[in-house]
């Protein structure tokens, strides 16, 4: 016997079985009798629908943060370094009280 | 004026159940004409029925409204079916031991003169039936989505929740799983 022959015969027999959508009388009203009280949102599947949402957002300011980092003109350039002028601020009283007779 | 999908969903999150009466009225014919392909008993296709509502109704919150309603609520359906068939995968009868005298007539008439075996006799319907009853839940699912309702792969994807390379594979399984069971029809009905 020809197996692949008889599969085509029997699936276009099954094709052309289509089966019924009738639905049974009243069936609407016997589920809304089950169905007791109002479907609960999911929390979850918000929180994890907007943390998506926020992807794009987020790494466009990343992105925009990055090359703003690194193209944008440094405001120091030309001026003494920030520690230098800590330390000397800090110094400045023992380096005035250096040429005084007080010893340590 | 009939309210849209949208709006009863809408509606019924907000807390009007009575608004999901109307979306079950429409789609309901949908379910069962897919709940009638994996289910024999009018008793089983019913509960799959309920279950896909009981369900749909419980899992509203999640459905993002990006596909249509139908769509979510066919998945839905898809993965019950699926479900059902798992959990009734040793019901499973061996009913090709018992061939009534039409299929067996069908299946000779075949054998001598394949033309001659028309696909609309009621004896083919019945024989394409017990075939589909012995093949495993997968095999089951992907050749009645592939097959009869002829859906695309990517479709099937959709529906069933795995990916495209797993429903080719099931898909090529089913075939060759197909081919087994007539293989031992065969075998019965000649040997």
């Amino acid at each position: 016997m020809d197996l692949n022959n008889l599969q085509k015969k029997l699936l276009a027999a099954a094709r052309a079985d289509s089966p019924s959508d009738r639905v049974p009388y009243a069936f609407e009203k016997r589920v809304m009798a089950r169905l007791g009280r109002s479907p609960v949102r999911d929390l979850g599947a918000l929180w994890a629908q907007a943390l998506w949402r926020a992807t794009a957002p987020c790494a466009a300011i990343m992105l925009l943060l990055g090359a703003w980092a690194v193209f944008a003109p440094d405001p120091q350039v030309g001026s003494t370094d920030f520690s230098e002028d800590f330390e000397n601020t800090v110094l400045a009283a023992v380096v005035q009280d250096s040429g005084s007779d007080y010893v340590w | 004026m009939e309210r849209t999908d949208a709006e009863l969903i809408k509606a019924v999150l907000d807390g009007d159940s009575a608004s999901f009466e109307p979306l079950i009225q429409k789609y309901s014919p949908r379910v069962f004409a897919a709940a009638r392909r994996y289910a024999r008993r009018e008793s089983e296709v019913d509960d799959i029925a309920q279950e896909v509502w009981i369900k749909a109704f419980q899992k509203l919150g999640s459905f993002r409204g990006e596909a249509p309603f139908e769509h979510w609520l066919m998945r839905l359906a898809v993965r019950i079916c699926y479900d059902f068939l798992r959990e009734h995968q040793r019901n499973r009868e061996n009913s090709f031991s018992e061939l009534s005298q039409e299929e067996g007539d069908w299946l000779d008439r075949h054998a001598a003169a394949p033309e001659s075996a028309s696909e609309s006799a009621e004896a083919a319907r019945t024989l394409v039936r017990r075939l589909m009853e012995q093949l495993s839940p997968p095999a089951r699912l992907i050749i009645t989505l592939l097959e009869l309702e002829e859906k695309s792969v990517k479709e099937i994807a959709r529906l069933t929740g795995w990916s495209v390379p797993l429903v080719k594979v099931r898909a090529f399984r089913a075939r060759a799983e197909m081919r087994k069971q007539l293989a031992q029809l065969e075998k019965r009905k000649y040997l």
